[in-house]
């Protein structure tokens, strides 16, 4: 078995906010003293952007605007070189997470173009005969609090054959009539997704309704950006035909780390929808978008 | 080879009681045949020999606190044939481990339960007042359980179409594999290995493997192509769900352990620690990311009790959440049984929050008309099954929910709940779930609004039958007005006795037994058998209803216990003759003797009783064959005795006598009767002197005589040696004490005797038994035919002084 290296971080959710500081402690287990040329301890943030395939050959002329960017760096050095006793070595570490000037730190965020993300690598160098060793840790920050009061924004709607776009032949739609409500698309992210769904009548039975939670990501700047939908999740509200003019409740909590608030900068954007999708018998689908703002309150 | 001593002993004793007179003699008899046990009231007793008792507290800790074994649900004994109890410990700090091992179905539990009902229900009494000083955050043992509904559940709603079962598990994820052409078995146990797999898989710390497992299993409950299985389908996924909530919960629990031990049960979320919370909070977002509807309704219900880990109130506002839910679920079928598992692990966990379990029935109520719509109707077309017997399959799902609303329930809100049942157009489906869920008192007294609102039925819809079966079962445990009860009887029966299709019509006839029998005559019980007979007759009918046939004979045995009134009901005995295979003719014929033993209090000579009582006698004897079991045997000679032993002619000495010639005749293949007899007749003859003072007439004298004659021709038929000597002594003791000298039977007797004990000399120095047999010899050789014995025994060179 040898040496081994651990990360522990101080809270279980591992979930800091700017200015807080992170605390921990490293851990090394061995059966016998270990010889080292030093432990450090390095944590990183940065946000790493891609261009889809598609977009690629577009976009070659600023390649550039897609490099990683990074964050926040910094490394401490933990322990000088020297021996380690064998047993069970737990260095406790602390690390202010300070922005330079009034920068932020972006809340963590994994997605298919943008990744937002923060790590801590403990690294043990060794002598050339003996591997060095390294571990890895992600920790999650979130964004504070945004300041002032959100204001919900309740959004009515209803789908009809006529208020679709994009449709080939109106006429040989099945009639269908369905409303319903968002509670705000003003959204916080800890919060669910809420709202109501009736179909009040359809002639085609209604094989399912889901709710598709899509990323929009933007990267490039102002010369030229790719701008990708991708879907997160889909959550399915109804399966079958449901019940006509009975309420069927819109309901999806925003999952971890593949969300955060609505995220603009320079050089790329994170924003969020949600699809309302209605597939009926006959094979046809009805989606309604509407666009979110998330934020954390 | 003789230990003398002993002899002398024995000799001297037996000297004593017979060189007198024979009185002694005539007391050994007696005290032999004419031995009554004293009539004797147990429980008084057993309450006057114990300490005086002081009630304990609720809450209160006492090591010796009694473990209350309550009937769960009394009500539900009878209709459902099943039987099930759970003990519970009042006291909460004691858990009995063999009672919590058994899961409720401990089967001592359950005789206790079942023995002594008077106590049982003082118990259940004085529980429930303690109890209602406790707040009702638990389940009370008068709820029935789940787990009694579940067999059940199995065993009727079967299939013999083949079933398909997709999964991504079989090979590696991700590929899907459907299996087809499964047969029911084959499903039920790929179930079961989908169950072993889960529990292998979270041993081995693969919870996403586990989760996945259990998704899958939930996903099964989405597709209603065999619809008939549903039911039972729905009982073996639930299966799996519990064992993943537990499997969960006890996960997270044992994370809260901390130096302190582990959690106590009334937790609070802020004494768990964060890494728990964060744990539990996991499988709350994994959950609610799982893109189907059903599934995500499914496992989030199993992990319900989970909450309690993250706050207080998670419970409560989860609960009308998922019910919000399950409004998204388009067929009616698969919507009320995701109701019914959310009011059953709602009522695990918190049985408090009453108000989801009333907006569930509500929402079930609101959908109700989608089950007459056309997607299920094409859908029943295509899997050609019958509307009516389609909403039967609705019934173990509502009657779940309007039990658990009916739990301790107001009256204003069972009537409120009727109320709105009887709006909806055609209900009968809701009807009858109302019968079986709430309070049969509650139904017994509106049981005239009942029958009008079954007779307004659609006859199209639910069964009929069931609806009159499930009024039946109500009425067969709570009364309903005096003034109606005819009334209902005769309105019921209209409708029963219509009845085209035998089973349905038994089904219904055996319920209606006994309520006619707890409310009316010996005639109209005579009516209802004609009627029965007169249905069950053609065709054979009554082959395949022997179980209900056999109910209602049990059910009439329990109220009638005057046997002279219950056979002089003409149609008693043609309905026994629908007995016709011959194990259920003599299990139905060993009820009949045993109510008769434990009821019929004096002797009787009712020509009525004793010739129905033979003929029943007769039917158990001719069943015994080479390959009956012993104790088979000594059961129903047993019975057969216990019959004989109540027959009595009074001073008719010589009917009585010529009764038991007949008895001999007719048990002849039964020792323990034949012994008996012998005994009976031995008495009798004593019975004789007695009467006659010691000094028999010319008459008595030649009926004593014929008595004894009965008996040596009756022992050497027996092939117990120990049972001829015996009765050999006894008979030869009782001639002698009637003075039937001359007929030379004594000689033979005591010669029988000595016979038998030669030849059997060397068993009886090694069986324990030897002091008896020296007893015997003893009394022999003090006997006044001492010189002929003692020759004997010389001839027989065995014994030599």
């Amino acid at each position: 078995m040898g040496t081994a290296l651990d990360i522990k971080i101080k809270r279980a959710n591992k979930v800091y906010l700017c200015g807080e500081v992170l605390s921990g402690v490293v851990v090394i287990t061995s059966k016998d003293a270990v010889q080292h040329q030093g432990v450090s301890l390095t944590m990183e943030g940065s946000v790493n952007l891609q261009l889809s395939a598609k977009s690629v050959g577009v976009f070659e002329a600023f390649y550039n605007s897609v490099k990683p960017i990074q964050v926040i760096n910094s490394t401490i050095e933990m322990v000088k070189p020297g021996k380690l006793p064998s047993g069970k070595t737990e260095i406790p570490f602390e690390f202010p997470l300070h922005m330079k000037g009034n920068k932020v730190l972006y809340e963590t965020y994994h997605g298919v173009f943008v990744n937002i993300q923060y790590t801590l690598r403990c690294d043990m160098r060794r002598s050339l005969l003996a591997k060095d060793l390294t571990k890895t840790c992600e920790f999650i920050v979130h964004s504070p609090p945004q300041k002032g009061k959100l204001m919900p924004s309740p959004v009515d709607f209803t789908i009809t054959p006529e208020t679709l776009q994009n449709v080939k032949e109106r006429a040989s739609l099945p009639k269908f009539f369905i409303k319903g409500h968002l509670n705000s698309t003003n959204c916080i992210i800890t919060q669910p997704l809420t709202g109501e769904l009736v179909v009040e009548n359809a002639e085609a039975a209604v094989k399912s309704i889901e709710l598709q939670l899509v990323r929009v990501e933007t990267c490039g700047c102002a010369e030229g950006y790719a701008r990708d939908a991708t879907e997160i999740q889909n959550i399915q509200i109804a399966d079958g035909d449901v019940c006509r003019s009975l309420s069927i409740p819109i309901y999806m909590i925003f999952p971890r780390l593949f969300t955060c608030p609505t995220l603009e900068t320079t050089n790329f954007k994170v924003e969020f929808e949600v699809n309302i999708v209605v597939l009926l018998h006959d094979d046809h689908l009805i989606t309604e978008n509407f666009p979110l703002k998330l934020c954390r309150v | 080879m003789i230990y003398f001593p002993k002899y002398c002993l024995v000799y001297k004793h037996v000297c004593t009681y017979t060189s007198v007179t024979d009185a002694p003699i005539k007391l050994f008899l007696y005290s032999c045949f004419l031995r009554h046990p004293r009539s004797r009231n147990y429980t008084s007793e057993f309450d006057s020999c114990r300490l005086e008792a002081v009630p304990v507290e609720f809450g209160d800790y006492h090591p010796l606190k009694p473990i209350t074994v309550t009937e769960s649900k009394t009500k539900k004994m009878g209709r459902k044939g099943s039987t099930s109890s759970t003990s519970s410990s009042s006291s909460s700090s004691m858990i009995d481990p063999l009672s919590s091992v058994l899961d409720g179905t401990d089967p001592l539990s359950l005789f206790a339960a079942t023995a002594d009902p008077v106590t049982t229900a003082a118990n259940t009494d004085t529980t429930r007042k303690k109890r209602d000083k406790d707040d009702s955050l638990v389940v009370g043992s008068d709820f029935e359980p789940w787990s009694s509904k579940r067999g059940e559940i199995l065993a009727r709603y079967t299939t013999t179409e083949k079933l398909s079962i997709v999964s991504a598990l079989l090979n590696d994820f991700g590929s899907q594999k459907e299996l087809l052409n499964l047969t029911q078995q084959d499903y039920m146990n790929r179930i079961e290995d989908l169950n072993q797999s889960l529990k292998d898989a979270w041993a081995s710390d693969q919870k996403v493997k586990a989760l996945k497992i259990v998704i899958q299993c939930s996903k099964l409950l989405s597709d209603t192509t065999v619809i008939q299985f549903y039911p039972s389908k729905f009982v073996l996924i639930t299966d799996i769900l519990d064992t993943f909530g537990k499997l969960v919960y006890e996960r997270i629990l044992s994370m809260c352990l901390d130096n302190r031990g582990s959690l106590p049960d009334n937790f609070t979320p802020e004494s768990v620690n964060d890494t728990a919370k964060e744990t539990c909070l996991n499988w709350f977002f994994k959950i609610a990311s799982i893109r189907e509807l059903i599934p995500r309704f499914y496992v989030e219900a199993a992990i319900l009790k989970c909450n309690k880990f993250l706050s207080k109130t998670g419970i409560s506002e989860c609960l009308p959440r998922l019910t919000a839910m399950i409004r998204g679920i388009g067929d009616p079928l698969v919507a009320v049984y995701a109701r019914a598992y959310l009011c059953r692990v709602g009522m695990e966990v918190a049985p408090h929050l009453k108000e989801s379990l009333n907006k569930n029935f509500f929402d079930f109520l609101l959908t109700f008309k989608q089950m007459h719509g056309d997607t299920v109707q094409n859908q029943l077309v295509v899997q050609c099954v019958e509307i009516p017997s389609y909403l039967t399959l609705y019934s173990p799902a509502i009657d779940w929910i309007l039990q658990c609303i009916a739990y301790r329930a107001p009256e204003v809100l069972l009537t409120e709940m009727m109320e709105r049942c009887k709006k909806l157009g055609n209900n009968a489906l809701l009807l009858n779930s109302v019968m079986s869920a709430f309070r049969a008192e509650f139904i017994a007294a509106r049981s005239m609004d009942f029958i009008g609102m079954i007779k307004e039925c659609d006859e199209s819809g639910f069964p009929k039958h069931l609806l009159f079966r499930s009024l039946g079962l109500n009425l067969a445990m709570a009364d309903p007005p005096e003034c109606d009860r005819l009334q209902i009887l005769n309105e019921a029966w209209k409708v029963i006795t219509k009845l085209k299709n035998p089973q349905d019509y038994i089904n219904c006839a055996e319920v209606w037994v006994e309520y006619t029998c707890r409310h009316f005559t010996k005639r109209e019980v005579n009516t209802v058998l004609a009627d029965v007979i007169k249905h069950m007759t053609p065709d054979r009918a009554f082959e395949d209803a022997y179980p209900q046939l056999h109910s209602i004979i049990q059910k009439i045995i329990t109220y009638f216990h005057d046997f002279s009134v219950l056979f002089s009901a003409e149609k008693f005995l043609p309905f026994l003759d629908m007995f016709q295979k011959e194990s259920v003719r003599v299990e139905v014929c060993k009820c009949i003797m045993e109510a008769f033993i434990k009821h019929q209090q004096d002797a009787t000579k009712d020509p009525v009783i004793l010739n129905a009582l033979l003929h029943v006698c007769k039917t158990m004897h001719d069943s015994v064959n080479a390959l009956t079991l012993e104790d088979e045997k000594r059961m129903l000679a047993s019975l057969i005795n216990g019959f004989i032993k109540m027959v009595s002619f009074g001073r008719d000495f010589e009917q009585q006598l010529s009764f038991y010639v007949e008895a001999r005749s007719m048990f002849c293949n039964l020792e323990p009767v034949l012994v008996q007899l012998v005994h009976s007749v031995n008495q009798l003859a004593m019975e004789t002197r007695k009467v006659m003072k010691g000094n028999h007439s010319r008459k008595t004298a030649a009926f004593v005589r014929a008595c004894v004659a009965f008996c040596f021709i009756t022992i050497p038929s027996l092939t117990s040696i120990f049972a001829r000597l015996n009765l050999y002594l006894n008979s030869g003791q009782v001639a002698l004490a009637n003075q039937c000298l001359s007929q030379g039977k004594i000689g033979v007797c005591f010669n029988c005797i000595i016979i038998l004990s030669c030849q059997k000399t060397e068993y009886y120095y090694e069986s324990h038994k030897l002091h008896y047999y020296e007893n015997i010899l003893w009394w022999l050789f003090s006997d006044f035919s001492f010189v002929y014995v003692y020759r004997r025994i010389n001839e027989a060179h065995v014994v030599t002084f």
